[in-house]
């Protein structure tokens, strides 16, 4: 059966259900998620419908641009990080037997599907006192007695790297199972050891893949929404842990919704540039 | 043979980092007492049991599995006609849609959440169940619909057009050819938004939070209140279903296939 252009209505029908319920449930929410951005908080319920910016205005405050600030630059580092641990890991995995990368691949999606609940209390019990790894530093003699090593902007680092990476090596696995193996050989043959061949051909290869993967792990970072909650002190607090608390807490839903709309623009620009990478990869 | 143990060491390293928040909370979960202590003192599976005894940790894990298990699904009835259209027919503009599924998924999960609060406050249906499910489908409906394209064009055409040269109609043609050749890309995309929706704490708090618990919603609340062992024996637990899952789906399907990689063979 070839593609055919859709001729009558009928043609169409398979799309009703769908377009309806992304149209109603996403598209609506979204469109009513930018409106409330622009009405008045009312103290006493949710919000008062209304057209002010004031809400907008307090992104200029010096509270915001903290937490905007620190945002980003945990952002990025969450993302150097694991591309850092994630390429050469993943290369090397494709390299495997078959088998092998199965059971990585299983594991891998393992961690990933675990809800930020049970990954941020895993490492508060990780980095505890009682049950933690200072336990074991003290057990072979490095440490005099253990300590608590949380809340702290390290166990924040570590927590969201911990997220992070078996998302970094699953949006890369595709690029680096693909690479031509015959790249890496022809620099092996001329003479390069692997771990040059590896610096001098793989890596400039891909460069383009790295630089969206980066990407890509900075705006699965910037959504971290709890762990900087459960592993850090307020003031490692996150863009997307201060929408979840005025949201909730504070009932500031116009705030919120301000502060998401914001959200979204800064992670779609990013991921407009990610396409834009990607076409120049396949352009060359 | 320096590089083979070099290797060893690095993935050594990785599984080690992978697994020990794992090994330590598996360990908490078997404490005789109430404490928060590894390696753990005594050896008991109370607070396994505990999960399935304890009335209000029961609770939590039948609305969460109702929700996984009902979200999973409406998310793939939304998913099959579209991926199925977006193949068999020409239509760039019905591209917007797959776009609108593939949405909820890249950005940041707070937005969803947001979106659908204001959405079922605006509308006067907050904090019923139902709308859990509706907004946990739509968050997920990018898993199936990733699947299930992959599935539509890993479809050898000849042989759809092979049924429909002799005779067969539209709807004969997709009962007979294309749904059994579907089937484990319709299956793996249900079984990946089962176990994210399973673990999904943000939109499932914004929706019904403040009415109905689920799993992640309870540990979260148990631990802003302290510890109790229970948290870690349905962390385990969680952990023992996504392997178990996503086992399945290597076992019987093409994981590596599913994950990007061009073909079987390698």
């Amino acid at each position: 059966m070839k593609r055919e252009a859709p001729k009558s209505i009928a043609d169409y029908s398979p799309l009703f259900f769908p377009g309806l319920m992304l149209i109603v449930f996403f598209v609506i929410p979204f469109s009513t998620m930018i409106a409330v951005s622009f009405f008045q908080r009312d103290p006493s319920g949710f919000y008062t419908p209304d057209f002010v910016f004031s809400n907008y205005a307090r992104f200029l405050t010096p509270f915001f641009g903290k937490v905007l600030g620190f945002s980003l630059m945990l952002a990025v580092m969450v993302a150097i990080c694991c591309v850092v641990i994630a390429f050469p890991f993943t290369f090397l995995l494709t390299k495997r037997p078959r088998k092998v990368q199965t059971i990585w691949l299983v594991c891998l999606l393992s961690v990933l599907s675990l809800s930020e609940v049970i990954i941020g209390f895993a490492w508060s019990t990780l980095f505890s006192r009682t049950a933690g790894i200072t336990n074991l530093f003290v057990a072979i003699g490095v440490m005099k007695e253990p300590v608590a090593l949380l809340p702290s902007f390290w166990a924040v680092l570590t927590g969201m790297v911990y997220q992070a990476l078996p998302y970094t090596i699953l949006v890369l696995y595709p690029a680096l199972v693909r690479l031509d193996p015959t790249l890496l050989e022809a620099a092996r043959t001329l003479g390069a050891s692997p771990v040059r061949a590896f610096v001098n051909v793989v890596v400039p290869a891909l460069r383009n893949t790295i630089v969206a993967t980066l990407i890509m792990v900075f705006v699965f970072a910037l959504g971290s929404y709890l762990l900087p909650q459960i592993l850090g002190r307020p003031s490692h607090w996150t863009l997307s842990v201060l929408i979840t608390d005025q949201a909730i807490y504070q009932s500031n839903m116009p705030f919120a919704a301000a502060m998401a709309v914001f959200l979204v623009l800064m992670s779609l620009a990013l991921v407009g540039l990610t396409l834009l990478v990607g076409r120049r990869e396949n352009a060359l | 043979m320096k590089q083979t143990f070099l290797r060893r060491l690095y993935f050594t390293a990785v599984a080690l980092f992978l697994a020990a928040p794992l090994i330590v909370v598996a360990g908490v979960s078997v404490n005789e007492k109430q404490d928060l202590a590894f390696p753990p003192k005594g050896f008991s599976l109370a607070w396994y049991a505990q999960i399935f005894a304890d009335p209000e940790w029961r609770k939590a894990l039948i609305a969460s599995l109702s929700l996984a298990v009902t979200a999973a699904a409406l998310a793939v009835a939304i998913a099959l006609p579209l991926a199925w259209f977006l193949w068999r027919r020409i239509a760039p503009w019905a591209n917007v849609f797959q776009i609108l599924g593939l949405a909820p998924f890249i950005l940041p999960p707070v937005i969803t959440a947001l979106g659908m609060l204001t959405f079922w406050a605006t509308t006067g249906f907050y904090g019923q169940p139902w709308t859990a499910v509706i907004s946990h489908a739509i968050f997920f409906i990018t898993l199936p619909l990733v699947t299930l394209s992959l599935g539509f064009a890993s479809i050898d055409r000849s042989l759809v057009e092979a049924a429909a040269t002799m005779g067969a109609d539209d709807r004969t043609v997709l009962k007979t050819v294309v749904l059994p050749l579907i089937r484990p890309y319709l299956v793996s995309g249900y079984a990946f938004a089962f176990v994210l929706s399973l673990n999904e704490y943000i939109v499932a708090y914004m929706t019904i939070g403040f009415t109905l618990e689920t799993l992640p919603i309870k540990i979260f609340n148990a631990l802003r209140y302290g510890y109790t062992p229970t948290m870690a024996s349905v962390s385990v637990f969680f952990v023992a279903v996504a392997a178990l899952v996503f086992g399945l789906i290597a076992r019987f399907g093409d994981i590596r296939k599913l994950l990007g990689a061009m073909s079987s063979e390698s």
